[in-house]
Protein backbone atom coordinates (compact mmCIF):
# COMPACT_ATOMS: atom_id res chain seq x y z
CA UNK A 1 0.00 0.00 0.00
CA UNK A 2 1.45 3.33 -0.85
CA UNK A 3 2.24 5.57 1.94
CA UNK A 4 0.73 8.98 1.11
CA UNK A 5 1.89 10.92 4.38
CA UNK A 6 4.52 9.97 7.55
CA UNK A 7 3.75 10.61 11.13
CA UNK A 8 7.06 10.51 13.07
CA UNK A 9 5.46 9.94 16.75
CA UNK A 10 2.09 8.35 18.42
CA UNK A 11 1.44 11.70 19.96
CA UNK A 12 2.08 13.61 17.08
CA UNK A 13 -1.19 16.39 15.82
CA UNK A 14 0.59 16.88 12.43
CA UNK A 15 1.93 13.81 9.54
CA UNK A 16 4.32 14.60 6.38
CA UNK A 17 3.15 14.45 2.70
CA UNK A 18 5.91 11.97 0.92
CA UNK A 19 4.08 11.98 -2.29
CA UNK A 20 3.78 15.00 -4.60
CA UNK A 21 -0.07 15.18 -5.97
CA UNK A 22 -2.09 15.75 -2.91
CA UNK A 23 -5.21 17.50 -3.99
CA UNK A 24 -8.13 18.69 -1.47
CA UNK A 25 -10.84 15.48 -1.03
CA UNK A 26 -8.32 12.91 -1.58
CA UNK A 27 -8.73 9.50 0.79
CA UNK A 28 -4.68 9.61 2.22
CA UNK A 29 -2.93 6.57 4.08
CA UNK A 30 -0.43 7.29 6.59
CA UNK A 31 2.19 5.33 8.43
CA UNK A 32 3.37 6.12 12.33
CA UNK A 33 7.15 5.37 12.30
CA UNK A 34 7.21 4.76 16.33
CA UNK A 35 4.62 2.22 16.27
CA UNK A 36 4.73 0.65 12.66
CA UNK A 37 0.41 1.28 12.27
CA UNK A 38 -1.12 2.49 9.58
CA UNK A 39 -3.32 5.50 9.68
CA UNK A 40 -6.25 7.32 6.95
CA UNK A 41 -7.85 10.47 6.48
CA UNK A 42 -9.17 12.94 4.02
CA UNK A 43 -7.23 15.97 2.63
CA UNK A 44 -9.41 19.78 3.00
CA UNK A 45 -6.51 21.08 0.78
CA UNK A 46 -3.68 20.70 -1.22
CA UNK A 47 -0.84 19.83 0.43
CA UNK A 48 2.68 19.89 -1.11
CA UNK A 49 5.62 17.27 -0.91
CA UNK A 50 6.88 17.56 2.49
CA UNK A 51 4.54 19.61 4.00
CA UNK A 52 2.21 18.98 6.98
CA UNK A 53 -1.21 18.41 7.28
CA UNK A 54 -3.33 18.45 10.51
CA UNK A 55 -4.06 14.97 11.63
CA UNK A 56 -6.59 16.41 14.07
CA UNK A 57 -8.98 19.28 14.64
CA UNK A 58 -6.36 22.07 16.29
CA UNK A 59 -7.67 25.37 17.67
CA UNK A 60 -5.62 28.73 17.75
CA UNK A 61 -3.06 28.77 20.63
CA UNK A 62 -2.86 24.61 20.59
CA UNK A 63 1.14 23.40 20.65
CA UNK A 64 1.68 21.28 17.44
CA UNK A 65 3.52 17.68 18.44
CA UNK A 66 6.27 16.51 15.75
CA UNK A 67 8.71 14.19 16.79
CA UNK A 68 6.49 13.89 19.82
CA UNK A 69 8.04 17.39 20.97
CA UNK A 70 6.83 20.46 21.35
CA UNK A 71 7.72 22.47 17.74
CA UNK A 72 5.13 25.91 17.82
CA UNK A 73 1.93 26.74 18.27
CA UNK A 74 -1.04 27.29 16.29
CA UNK A 75 -2.20 31.32 15.40
CA UNK A 76 -5.16 30.18 13.94
CA UNK A 77 -8.27 26.92 14.09
CA UNK A 78 -7.07 24.29 11.78
CA UNK A 79 -9.25 21.51 10.72
CA UNK A 80 -8.22 18.00 10.24
CA UNK A 81 -6.74 17.24 6.74
CA UNK A 82 -5.80 21.13 6.39
CA UNK A 83 -2.60 22.04 5.16
CA UNK A 84 -0.33 23.15 8.58
CA UNK A 85 2.62 26.07 7.64
CA UNK A 86 3.95 29.35 8.37
CA UNK A 87 0.11 30.97 8.25
CA UNK A 88 -1.14 28.77 10.81
CA UNK A 89 1.96 27.57 13.06
CA UNK A 90 4.61 30.01 14.62
CA UNK A 91 7.43 29.89 16.40
CA UNK A 92 7.21 29.86 20.21
CA UNK A 93 10.80 30.89 20.21
CA UNK A 94 13.04 34.20 19.28
CA UNK B 1 28.60 -4.16 5.70
CA UNK B 2 31.86 -5.02 4.63
CA UNK B 3 35.04 -4.87 5.82
CA UNK B 4 35.44 -1.83 7.79
CA UNK B 5 38.78 -0.48 6.90
CA UNK B 6 39.98 2.18 3.98
CA UNK B 7 43.06 3.51 2.24
CA UNK B 8 44.19 6.64 3.23
CA UNK B 9 47.38 8.84 3.29
CA UNK B 10 49.27 8.27 7.00
CA UNK B 11 50.88 11.34 7.67
CA UNK B 12 53.67 12.34 10.01
CA UNK B 13 51.95 12.85 13.17
CA UNK B 14 50.00 9.20 12.70
CA UNK B 15 46.97 10.78 11.65
CA UNK B 16 45.66 9.63 7.82
CA UNK B 17 43.98 11.50 5.75
CA UNK B 18 41.68 10.71 2.35
CA UNK B 19 43.01 13.08 0.01
CA UNK B 20 46.62 14.72 -0.51
CA UNK B 21 46.13 18.26 -1.32
CA UNK B 22 48.96 20.32 -1.62
CA UNK B 23 47.45 23.68 -0.73
CA UNK B 24 48.23 27.54 -1.32
CA UNK B 25 46.95 29.61 1.93
CA UNK B 26 46.66 32.74 1.65
CA UNK B 27 47.55 34.05 5.09
CA UNK B 28 45.00 37.46 4.13
CA UNK B 29 43.13 38.72 1.61
CA UNK B 30 45.63 40.78 -0.10
CA UNK B 31 47.68 37.80 -0.45
CA UNK B 32 44.92 35.91 -2.49
CA UNK B 33 46.26 37.16 -6.37
CA UNK B 34 49.76 35.74 -5.64
CA UNK B 35 48.24 32.35 -3.78
CA UNK B 36 45.46 31.84 -6.67
CA UNK B 37 48.74 32.65 -9.15
CA UNK B 38 50.99 29.93 -7.42
CA UNK B 39 48.27 27.15 -7.72
CA UNK B 40 47.93 28.44 -11.82
CA UNK B 41 51.43 28.15 -11.87
CA UNK B 42 51.69 24.45 -10.47
CA UNK B 43 49.32 21.92 -11.37
CA UNK B 44 48.47 19.76 -8.69
CA UNK B 45 47.93 22.31 -5.89
CA UNK B 46 45.00 24.44 -4.99
CA UNK B 47 44.60 27.93 -3.99
CA UNK B 48 42.42 28.85 -0.78
CA UNK B 49 41.31 32.21 -1.16
CA UNK B 50 39.24 34.03 1.70
CA UNK B 51 38.25 37.37 2.79
CA UNK B 52 39.93 38.06 6.48
CA UNK B 53 43.21 37.98 7.99
CA UNK B 54 43.61 42.29 8.45
CA UNK B 55 43.05 44.07 12.04
CA UNK B 56 40.96 41.20 13.68
CA UNK B 57 41.60 40.92 17.40
CA UNK B 58 41.01 39.40 20.41
CA UNK B 59 39.00 36.19 20.12
CA UNK B 60 37.98 36.46 16.89
CA UNK B 61 41.99 37.03 15.84
CA UNK B 62 42.61 33.08 18.02
CA UNK B 63 39.29 31.76 15.89
CA UNK B 64 41.10 33.13 12.43
CA UNK B 65 44.20 31.86 13.39
CA UNK B 66 43.10 28.25 14.65
CA UNK B 67 41.04 27.80 11.20
CA UNK B 68 44.56 28.68 8.98
CA UNK B 69 46.52 26.56 11.05
CA UNK B 70 44.12 24.10 11.34
CA UNK B 71 43.16 23.80 7.76
CA UNK B 72 46.67 23.36 7.15
CA UNK B 73 47.31 20.55 9.39
CA UNK B 74 44.14 18.61 8.07
CA UNK B 75 45.22 15.04 7.38
CA UNK B 76 43.90 15.56 3.75
CA UNK B 77 46.69 18.07 3.11
CA UNK B 78 50.41 16.51 2.21
CA UNK B 79 51.98 19.91 2.21
CA UNK B 80 51.41 23.53 2.50
CA UNK B 81 52.62 26.76 1.37
CA UNK B 82 51.41 29.91 2.55
CA UNK B 83 51.38 33.65 1.70
CA UNK B 84 51.12 36.64 3.83
CA UNK B 85 51.56 40.40 3.45
CA UNK B 86 54.03 40.54 6.28
CA UNK B 87 56.23 37.51 7.38
CA UNK B 88 55.19 37.96 10.97
CA UNK B 89 51.58 36.57 11.04
CA UNK B 90 52.89 34.32 8.13
CA UNK B 91 55.47 32.72 10.40
CA UNK B 92 53.04 32.01 13.00
CA UNK B 93 50.69 29.90 10.33
CA UNK B 94 53.48 28.07 9.20
CA UNK B 95 54.85 27.61 12.73
CA UNK B 96 51.52 26.20 13.72
CA UNK B 97 51.16 23.67 11.00
CA UNK B 98 54.60 22.63 11.31
CA UNK B 99 53.69 21.38 14.58
CA UNK B 100 52.32 18.16 12.34
CA UNK B 101 55.81 17.45 10.53
CA UNK B 102 54.59 17.96 7.46
CA UNK B 103 56.41 19.84 4.89
CA UNK B 104 55.25 23.99 5.22
CA UNK B 105 56.96 26.95 3.78
CA UNK B 106 55.93 30.72 4.40
CA UNK B 107 56.72 33.63 2.03
CA UNK B 108 55.64 37.60 2.13
CA UNK B 109 54.80 39.77 -0.01
CA UNK B 110 56.05 43.49 1.34
CA UNK B 111 59.40 43.50 0.14
CA UNK B 112 59.18 41.29 -2.61
CA UNK B 113 56.06 42.29 -4.48
CA UNK B 114 53.43 39.90 -6.18
CA UNK B 115 55.74 38.76 -9.02
CA UNK B 116 59.06 37.45 -6.89
CA UNK B 117 56.84 36.36 -4.44
CA UNK B 118 54.90 34.30 -6.41
CA UNK B 119 57.85 32.97 -8.07
CA UNK B 120 60.03 31.90 -5.02
CA UNK B 121 56.48 29.98 -3.48
CA UNK B 122 56.03 28.62 -7.28
CA UNK B 123 59.46 26.78 -7.03
CA UNK B 124 58.45 25.80 -3.74
CA UNK B 125 54.76 24.41 -4.52
CA UNK B 126 56.51 22.47 -7.54
CA UNK B 127 58.98 20.76 -5.18
CA UNK B 128 55.75 19.93 -2.59
CA UNK B 129 53.37 18.57 -5.25
CA UNK B 130 56.15 16.19 -6.80
CA UNK B 131 56.87 14.67 -3.26
CA UNK B 132 53.58 14.60 -2.61
CA UNK B 133 52.24 12.51 -5.76
CA UNK B 134 54.66 10.12 -4.85
CA UNK B 135 52.50 9.06 -1.24
CA UNK B 136 50.61 5.85 -1.54
CA UNK B 137 47.57 5.15 0.00
CA UNK B 138 47.56 1.92 2.87
CA UNK B 139 45.29 0.39 4.17
CA UNK B 140 43.94 1.79 7.40
CA UNK B 141 41.66 0.94 10.04
CA UNK B 142 38.18 2.52 10.74
CA UNK B 143 38.77 3.95 14.00
CA UNK B 144 41.58 6.27 11.86
CA UNK B 145 38.47 8.05 10.24
CA UNK B 146 37.62 11.54 11.60
CA UNK B 147 33.86 12.11 10.52
CA UNK B 148 31.67 15.34 10.74
CA UNK B 149 28.02 15.72 10.07
CA UNK B 150 26.01 18.81 9.13
CA UNK B 151 22.52 18.81 7.27
CA UNK B 152 21.32 21.85 4.64
CA UNK B 153 18.96 23.43 2.53
CA UNK B 154 16.87 20.77 5.04
CA UNK B 155 12.88 19.74 4.56
CA UNK B 156 10.73 17.67 6.39
CA UNK B 157 12.58 15.05 4.48
CA UNK B 158 15.65 15.19 6.19
CA UNK B 159 14.19 14.58 9.49
CA UNK B 160 12.13 11.63 8.39
CA UNK B 161 14.81 10.07 6.72
CA UNK B 162 18.39 11.75 5.53
CA UNK B 163 19.58 12.66 8.67
CA UNK B 164 18.31 9.72 10.46
CA UNK B 165 20.63 7.43 7.49
CA UNK B 166 23.73 9.84 8.88
CA UNK B 167 22.24 8.60 12.68
CA UNK B 168 22.64 5.09 11.96
CA UNK B 169 25.94 5.31 11.21
CA UNK B 170 26.82 7.35 13.85
CA UNK B 171 25.54 4.53 16.17
CA UNK B 172 27.07 1.87 14.05
CA UNK B 173 30.42 3.40 13.85
CA UNK B 174 30.47 4.93 17.55
CA UNK B 175 31.74 1.24 18.76
CA UNK B 176 33.80 0.55 16.72
CA UNK B 177 35.98 3.55 17.92
CA UNK B 178 35.45 6.60 15.06
CA UNK B 179 35.93 9.92 15.67
CA UNK B 180 32.54 12.12 14.95
CA UNK B 181 31.36 15.30 15.12
CA UNK B 182 28.32 17.98 14.93
CA UNK B 183 27.42 21.37 15.63
CA UNK B 184 25.09 23.65 14.39
CA UNK B 185 23.85 26.00 17.69
CA UNK B 186 21.15 27.79 16.34
CA UNK B 187 19.54 24.61 15.04
CA UNK B 188 19.43 22.92 18.18
CA UNK B 189 16.34 25.73 18.86
CA UNK B 190 13.58 24.14 21.09
CA UNK B 191 15.43 20.92 20.85
CA UNK B 192 18.09 22.03 23.34
CA UNK B 193 16.84 19.88 26.22
CA UNK B 194 16.88 16.40 24.21
CA UNK B 195 20.65 17.03 23.34
CA UNK B 196 21.61 18.03 26.49
CA UNK B 197 20.17 14.90 27.46
CA UNK B 198 22.61 13.18 24.68
CA UNK B 199 26.04 14.79 26.92
CA UNK B 200 27.85 11.40 28.23
CA UNK B 201 28.33 13.32 31.46
CA UNK B 202 25.91 16.40 33.13
CA UNK B 203 29.23 18.06 33.27
CA UNK B 204 29.32 17.97 29.72
CA UNK B 205 25.59 18.64 29.22
CA UNK B 206 25.99 21.53 31.63
CA UNK B 207 28.91 22.70 29.22
CA UNK B 208 26.40 22.33 26.07
CA UNK B 209 23.95 24.58 27.29
CA UNK B 210 26.44 27.57 28.58
CA UNK B 211 27.00 27.45 24.67
CA UNK B 212 23.66 27.23 23.69
CA UNK B 213 22.60 30.20 25.98
CA UNK B 214 25.32 32.21 24.86
CA UNK B 215 24.55 31.88 21.20
CA UNK B 216 21.08 32.64 21.60
CA UNK B 217 21.73 35.79 23.35
CA UNK B 218 23.32 36.84 20.47
CA UNK B 219 20.60 36.23 18.59
CA UNK B 220 18.43 37.87 20.75
CA UNK B 221 20.83 40.80 20.44
CA UNK B 222 20.85 41.55 16.83
CA UNK B 223 17.35 40.14 15.83
CA UNK B 224 15.03 42.22 13.81
CA UNK B 225 11.90 39.29 13.61
CA UNK B 226 11.46 35.68 14.83
CA UNK B 227 14.69 35.12 12.34
CA UNK B 228 11.94 33.19 9.87
CA UNK B 229 13.77 32.90 6.21
CA UNK B 230 17.19 32.85 8.27
CA UNK B 231 16.31 29.91 10.64
CA UNK B 232 14.81 28.49 9.07
CA UNK B 233 15.59 29.61 5.55
CA UNK B 234 13.32 30.70 2.58
CA UNK B 235 14.57 26.96 1.49
CA UNK B 236 13.57 25.24 4.51
CA UNK B 237 10.35 26.98 4.25
CA UNK B 238 9.69 25.78 0.56
CA UNK B 239 10.43 22.35 1.94
CA UNK B 240 7.77 22.22 4.13
CA UNK B 241 9.64 23.18 7.42
CA UNK B 242 7.83 25.43 9.41
CA UNK B 243 9.53 26.52 12.85
CA UNK B 244 13.10 26.24 14.51
CA UNK B 245 11.68 23.93 16.79
CA UNK B 246 10.56 21.77 14.03
CA UNK B 247 14.15 21.75 12.13
CA UNK B 248 15.93 21.39 15.77
CA UNK B 249 14.73 18.17 16.14
CA UNK B 250 15.17 17.17 12.43
CA UNK B 251 18.63 18.29 12.63
CA UNK B 252 19.12 16.42 15.79
CA UNK B 253 18.24 13.03 14.07
CA UNK B 254 22.16 12.98 12.99
CA UNK B 255 23.45 11.64 16.14
CA UNK B 256 21.28 9.11 16.01
CA UNK B 257 19.23 7.31 18.68
CA UNK B 258 22.20 6.27 21.45
CA UNK B 259 25.15 8.07 20.67
CA UNK B 260 26.39 10.02 23.40
CA UNK B 261 28.53 13.35 22.72
CA UNK B 262 32.00 13.51 25.09
CA UNK B 263 32.89 16.89 24.86
CA UNK B 264 32.32 20.55 23.57
CA UNK B 265 34.83 22.16 21.46
CA UNK B 266 34.73 25.33 20.70
CA UNK B 267 35.06 26.47 16.64
CA UNK B 268 38.09 24.96 14.62
CA UNK B 269 39.41 23.13 17.72
CA UNK B 270 40.69 19.94 17.18
CA UNK B 271 38.93 16.90 19.65
CA UNK B 272 41.45 16.42 22.43
CA UNK B 273 39.40 13.22 24.51
CA UNK B 274 40.22 10.32 22.09
CA UNK B 275 37.23 8.88 20.29
CA UNK B 276 34.03 9.75 20.31
CA UNK B 277 31.24 11.52 18.99
CA UNK B 278 31.86 15.63 20.14
CA UNK B 279 29.83 18.69 20.05
CA UNK B 280 30.83 21.57 18.33
CA UNK B 281 30.05 25.20 18.72
CA UNK B 282 29.03 26.71 14.96
CA UNK B 283 27.28 28.66 12.89
CA UNK B 284 24.17 26.52 10.94
CA UNK B 285 25.68 27.89 7.45
CA UNK B 286 27.09 25.41 5.54
CA UNK B 287 30.18 26.66 4.29
CA UNK B 288 31.36 27.73 7.76
CA UNK B 289 30.30 25.11 9.28
CA UNK B 290 32.45 22.60 7.22
CA UNK B 291 35.55 24.71 7.19
CA UNK B 292 35.17 24.47 11.16
CA UNK B 293 34.79 20.96 11.71
CA UNK B 294 37.72 20.56 8.74
CA UNK B 295 40.48 22.79 10.54
CA UNK B 296 39.67 20.88 13.25
CA UNK B 297 40.82 17.87 11.61
CA UNK B 298 38.00 15.86 10.23
CA UNK B 299 38.32 14.65 6.93
CA UNK B 300 35.11 13.36 5.52
CA UNK B 301 31.65 14.72 5.46
CA UNK B 302 28.08 13.79 5.31
CA UNK B 303 25.24 16.35 4.38
CA UNK B 304 21.96 15.34 4.05
CA UNK B 305 19.66 17.38 2.06
CA UNK B 306 16.37 18.20 1.76
CA UNK B 307 15.84 21.17 -0.97
CA UNK B 308 18.92 20.38 -2.33
CA UNK B 309 21.92 22.35 -0.84
CA UNK B 310 24.91 21.90 -3.36
CA UNK B 311 28.05 22.44 -0.78
CA UNK B 312 31.58 21.14 -0.50
CA UNK B 313 34.70 22.36 0.63
CA UNK B 314 37.91 23.09 -0.28
CA UNK B 315 39.99 19.82 1.28
CA UNK B 316 37.34 17.89 3.05
CA UNK B 317 34.95 15.56 0.87
CA UNK B 318 31.24 16.40 1.32
CA UNK B 319 28.95 13.32 0.82
CA UNK B 320 25.63 14.30 -0.27
CA UNK B 321 22.46 12.45 0.42
CA UNK B 322 18.91 13.28 -0.17
CA UNK B 323 15.47 11.59 0.93
CA UNK B 324 13.63 13.79 -0.84
CA UNK B 325 12.44 12.07 -4.50
CA UNK B 326 11.80 15.56 -6.35
CA UNK B 327 15.39 16.24 -5.77
CA UNK B 328 17.45 13.31 -5.72
CA UNK B 329 15.36 13.56 -9.44
CA UNK B 330 16.17 17.31 -10.16
CA UNK B 331 19.39 17.46 -8.84
CA UNK B 332 20.99 13.81 -9.56
CA UNK B 333 24.58 15.56 -10.27
CA UNK B 334 24.62 16.86 -6.23
CA UNK B 335 23.88 13.31 -5.37
CA UNK B 336 25.95 10.96 -3.97
CA UNK B 337 23.43 8.52 -2.42
CA UNK B 338 19.64 8.85 -2.54
CA UNK B 339 17.60 6.80 0.24
CA UNK B 340 14.15 8.03 -0.68
CA UNK B 341 13.18 4.80 -1.09
CA UNK B 342 12.59 4.85 2.72
CA UNK B 343 9.86 7.27 2.59
CA UNK B 344 8.27 5.13 0.25
CA UNK B 345 8.90 2.30 2.85
CA UNK B 346 11.55 0.30 0.39
CA UNK B 347 14.58 0.76 2.04
CA UNK B 348 14.85 0.66 5.94
CA UNK B 349 16.84 2.83 7.52
CA UNK B 350 19.56 0.05 8.60
CA UNK B 351 19.66 -0.65 4.51
CA UNK B 352 20.06 3.35 4.17
CA UNK B 353 22.81 3.38 7.00
CA UNK B 354 24.74 0.16 5.27
CA UNK B 355 24.58 2.34 1.97
CA UNK B 356 26.29 5.37 3.51
CA UNK B 357 29.11 3.55 4.70
CA UNK B 358 29.85 1.99 1.82
CA UNK B 359 29.61 5.00 -0.02
CA UNK B 360 31.62 6.59 2.41
CA UNK B 361 34.50 3.88 2.70
CA UNK B 362 34.58 3.96 -1.55
CA UNK B 363 34.84 7.94 -1.15
CA UNK B 364 37.71 7.21 1.40
CA UNK B 365 38.91 5.10 -0.45
CA UNK B 366 39.50 7.79 -3.44
CA UNK B 367 36.08 8.00 -5.33
CA UNK B 368 35.05 11.80 -5.56
CA UNK B 369 32.08 13.11 -4.21
CA UNK B 370 29.30 14.83 -6.76
CA UNK B 371 30.70 18.44 -5.25
CA UNK B 372 34.42 17.24 -5.72
CA UNK B 373 33.82 16.04 -9.22
CA UNK B 374 31.46 19.72 -9.77
CA UNK B 375 34.49 21.69 -8.31
CA UNK B 376 32.71 22.88 -4.71
CA UNK B 377 35.80 24.12 -3.21
CA UNK B 378 33.86 26.49 -0.52
CA UNK B 379 36.04 27.77 2.20
CA UNK B 380 34.18 30.56 4.30
CA UNK B 381 35.91 31.92 7.32
CA UNK B 382 33.81 32.08 10.50
CA UNK B 383 34.19 36.38 11.60
CA UNK B 384 32.67 37.01 14.98
CA UNK B 385 32.57 40.50 15.45
CA UNK B 386 33.58 43.72 13.52
CA UNK B 387 37.39 44.25 12.95
CA UNK B 388 39.35 46.93 14.51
Amino acid sequence: MATDFIVHDKADTVGVVVVEDVKSGKDLTGWIMETDETITLKSLEAVPLGHKIALRDLKSGDTVLKYGHDVGRTVADIAQGRHVHIHNLKTKRW
Amino acid sequence: MGAHRFYGFRRENGRVGIRNHVIVLPLDDLSNAAAEAVANNIKGTMALPHAYGRLQFGEDLELFFRTLIGTGSNPNVAACVVIGIEPGWTGRIVDGIAQTGKPVAGFSIEGNGDIGTIASASRQAREFVQWATEKQREPCPIEDLFISVKCGESDTTSGLASCPTVGNLIDKLDPLGVTTCFGETSEITGAEAVCASRAATPEVGAKFMQVFNAYQEVIDRHKTNDLSESQPTKGNIAGGLTTIEEKAFGNLQKIGRKTKFIDVLKPAAPPAKGAGLYYMDTSSAAAECITLQAAAGFVVHLFPTGQGNIIGNAIEPVIKLTANPKTARTMAEHVDLDVSGILRREMTLDQAGDRLIDIMIRTCNGRLTSAEALGHREFVLTKLYQSA
